[in-house]
């Protein structure tokens, strides 16, 4: 009887222990979008698991739904994600609305410094009102749209004979713009091995983000910006300067004249398929899927080069990538935090690059092996210091549809000019900003 | 007393159900089945449209529920009835509306008409062109989308053997003239077969002697289809238009899927627009006001609609 007393004392001290301990660990789930550096960051998450307890779980979003499944979630203070890796023109409505926790008084605890961080990365995905120092995320995938290039073909002796003949100068990546142009023009119908090619994929998606992340890319190097003073909200001539409308039309000449047919509504997905079926000679993306470009079997390796958004009258670069947030509706908060601080230590930053990851973290990207450590590397760095971002208002959503629309009826559609199509915006943001109570 | 069989049988009938249920009358009884619906109804369906209106006159913004709302009065309704781009979105629906309809009644009444006839396999048939109406219309958009393609779609290519033309060298979804066509021609191929359905039935319920008593009066087959065939199957013809207009002012999966809306704005269709408005630019309000202006638009339009339905049938 003794002895049954004991056992069952036992039996249920150890009961209670192990429910103390799985108290503890928490289920956290960690949303994104679905692509190529996810699956990294799954990989490199295990680790996270083994040391801390927890276990992690994710949510992947396809990209074109991707702004609308998250926000949704986020708007109806919904508990799906614990953490959110949520795009950089979020940070406003996500902190003005109350949906990211501030981070100020965590990374103070425990002593995560941004000047750890890539300057850019900080200020576009982490801070807000730009310019202050309030923290709503931690920098966790640097990413800028760039360019790569079918290097056999620019290698090849009959090809670039051909160039030089037809341009005068030697076949190169492009150091302009308008070299850039002109490269895909010359490839425009080409046949090569019995196959006729086109110049280059270029975003003209309609319907999310796509022509307006292909066509600032044209705007960023010309010298567009959104206000004359920032802050100040006063876009007339900034927006539709000289040089906006004269980058704007390049953009349309390059949509007409140097893209595959059936190009109009285009984006990420529709890139990538045109370069690996070998229909363009060059093709601008996210810096995120060039570690997938160059380990592709039949496009990528030796037959793969890539090359950083060309200037033109400046350098500059369409901003991507992301922060990683803290859900203000999560119940885990505290396991959330130990994300972060983990995610924010600088070895597990060089184990997320080395996993395809882009890290911003100075520690990775100082190194002075870091250049070589990939052949897109050096051309990161370079986009990542020459980058801008579009309006990171919480009516970003509005500001944004309004872009999308006005730069794909003049670029795709042909209807008025640039001048007009830019006119016509600042009169749309105008509007925007007057409603909310900024103008 | 009067002992007639009517008296008789009025004595007959058991009382009332109510008359069994102590303190129940009938009209209580009534309420008692009726009331949830109407309960239901008026949460479903009554509440959320007074709440509309109601937004509809302010600057809400459901993604911002922090920031006070404040009244605008007409200001929502006028941006809209002001906006050129607005009005360029109900000329694209009209156009589409119009097209759809106009094509869809003609060959679909054209099947139906050679369907009727009784000839071998014509249950096969049936069957076979009633099957794109059994899709789903998001795989309708994407298989369309393959088909439309410029360099691999099969549409292309037979447009080009038929024309000389490259088949390259025009884009169905890409050109601003013919995007909305080309979604036209989806919508036809996919929504025909309800309308030829429709008007089967129609001339299946004309009765045989109609058309015997006509042949002996000698009348001649045209004159027996605009004075018997047309006007009997009219009411089902008004029903099929009446039907497919309802459902194509709403269109919206299908042309998200073939042209997200472009090029520019040619495609993009009120029900696109609003949904833009409303749940992707955030505008609550503003789109409150939008969704009341196309209800009116849609009830006042059916409603004249099915008063001339109802002529045509009393006739």
């Amino acid at each position: 009887m003794k002895h049954y007393k004991l056992t069952s004392v036992s039996a249920a001290s150890i009961a209670i222990a192990s429910m103390g301990a799985s108290a503890q660990a928490e289920d956290l789930t960690l949303c994104w979008a679905a692509w190529d550096p996810a699956n990294a960051l799954v990989e490199l998450s295990k680790e996270f698991e083994a040391q801390s307890g927890h276990t992690m779980s994710f949510e992947f979003i396809p990209w074109p739904n991707f702004a609308d499944r998250m926000l949704n979630e986020l708007n109806s203070g919904g508990k799906l994600c614990d953490l959110l890796i949520g795009d950089s023109q979020w940070i406003g409505g996500g902190a003005e609305n109350g949906h990211y926790v501030k981070l100020n008084d965590f990374f103070d605890a425990e002593n995560i410094s941004m000047n750890d961080f890539a300057d850019a990365t900080v200020y576009a995905y982490s801070t807000w009102p730009k310019g202050t120092e309030n923290y709503y995320a931690l920098p966790a995938m640097g990413d800028a749209n760039g360019w790569f290039y079918r290097k056999d073909w620019f290698e090849r002796d009959d090809i670039k004979a051909a160039f030089q003949e037809a341009t005068g100068r030697a076949l190169a990546e492009p150091k302009t713009q308008k070299e850039m142009l002109e490269i895909a023009q010359f490839f425009q119908g080409r046949e090569i091995d019995g196959q006729t090619v086109y110049g280059a994929a270029i975003f003209t998606e309609r319907g999310s983000e796509g022509i307006t992340m292909g066509v600032t890319s044209a705007l960023y190097p010309w010298g567009f910006k959104y206000e004359n003073t920032p802050g100040k909200y006063d876009m007339e001539g900034a927006v539709n300067s000289a040089e906006a409308v004269e980058a704007l039309e390049f953009y349309k000449e390059f949509y007409k004249t140097a893209t595959p047919p059936g190009y109009t509504n285009s984006y990420m997905g529709e890139s990538l398929d045109a370069f690996k079926s070998g229909q363009v000679a060059m093709a601008m993306n996210w810096f995120a899927f060039f570690p997938g470009l160059y380990a592709d079997p039949n496009t990528g390796g030796d037959k793969i080069d890539f090359f950083v958004n060309p200037p033109q009258n400046q350098a500059g670069s369409t901003l991507g990538g992301q922060g990683i947030s803290v859900i203000a509706y999560s119940d885990k908060q505290d396991a959330a935090l130990e994300y972060i601080k983990w995610f924010a230590n600088p070895e597990v930053q060089q184990k997320w690059w080395d996993l395809g990851g882009y890290s911003a973290h100075k520690a990775v990207l100082e190194d002075p092996g870091f250049v070589d450590s990939a052949p897109f590397a050096g051309d990161f760095l370079e986009a990542m210091g020459a980058v801008q971002d579009f309006w990171q208002e919480p009516a970003y959503a509005e500001l944004l549809l309004a872009m999308q629309k006005r730069i794909h009826d003049y670029v795709v559609a042909d209807q008025g000019t640039a001048q007009e199509a830019l006119d016509k915006l600042i009169e749309d943001w105008t509007e925007t900003f007057e409603d909310e109570g900024k103008l | 007393m009067n002992d007639t069989p009517i008296s008789r049988a009025a004595n007959a009938t058991p009382p009332t159900v109510a008359r069994k249920i102590k303190g129940l009358s009938d009209r209580a009884i009534a309420w008692i089945f009726v009331g949830p619906t109407i309960f239901l109804l008026l949460a479903i369906n009554i509440f959320p449209l007074i709440w509309t209106i109601n937004l509809s006159f302010t600057n809400f913004r459901a993604n911002r529920l922090n920031r006070e709302v404040e009244y605008v009065g007409l200001r929502n309704y006028e941006r809209i009835l002001t906006d050129s781009d607005i009005w360029l979105n109900m000329q694209a629906t009209a156009h589409f509306l119009f097209w759809t309809i106009f094509f869809q009644v003609v060959i679909g009444f054209t099947l139906a008409y050679l369907i009727n006839k009784k000839f071998k396999g014509n249950d096969l048939w049936t069957t076979i062109i009633v099957l794109p109406m059994m899709l789903s219309p998001a795989v309708v958009g994407n298989f369309w989308k393959f088909l439309y393609q410029p360099q691999i779609g099969l549409f292309n290519y037979i447009i080009a053997f038929f024309t000389g033309k490259e088949p390259s060298s025009f884009e169905m979804l890409g050109s601003v003239d013919l995007a909305p066509w080309s979604i036209v021609i989806v919508d036809t191929w996919m929504w025909t077969p309800f309308v030829m359905l429709i008007c089967l039935a129609g001339l299946r319920s004309i009765p045989d002697y109609i058309y015997e008593a006509a042949e002996v009066d000698r009348a001649s087959k045209l004159r027996q289809f605009f004075t018997i065939t047309i006007p009997m199957i009219l009411p089902f013809l008004m029903l099929a238009i009446l039907f497919r207009g309802i459902e194509n002012f709403k269109m919206f999966d299908l042309v998200v899927q073939l042209t997200g809306g472009g090029p520019g704005s040619t495609t993009e269709l009120t029900s696109i627009n609003l949904k833009r408005e409303a749940f992707e630019k955030w505008r609550t309000g503003y789109a409150s006001a939008y969704a009341i202006i196309l209800f009116v638009t849609v009830f006042g339009l059916a409603s004249i609609y099915v008063k001339a339905l109802n002529k045509v049938k009393e006739r």
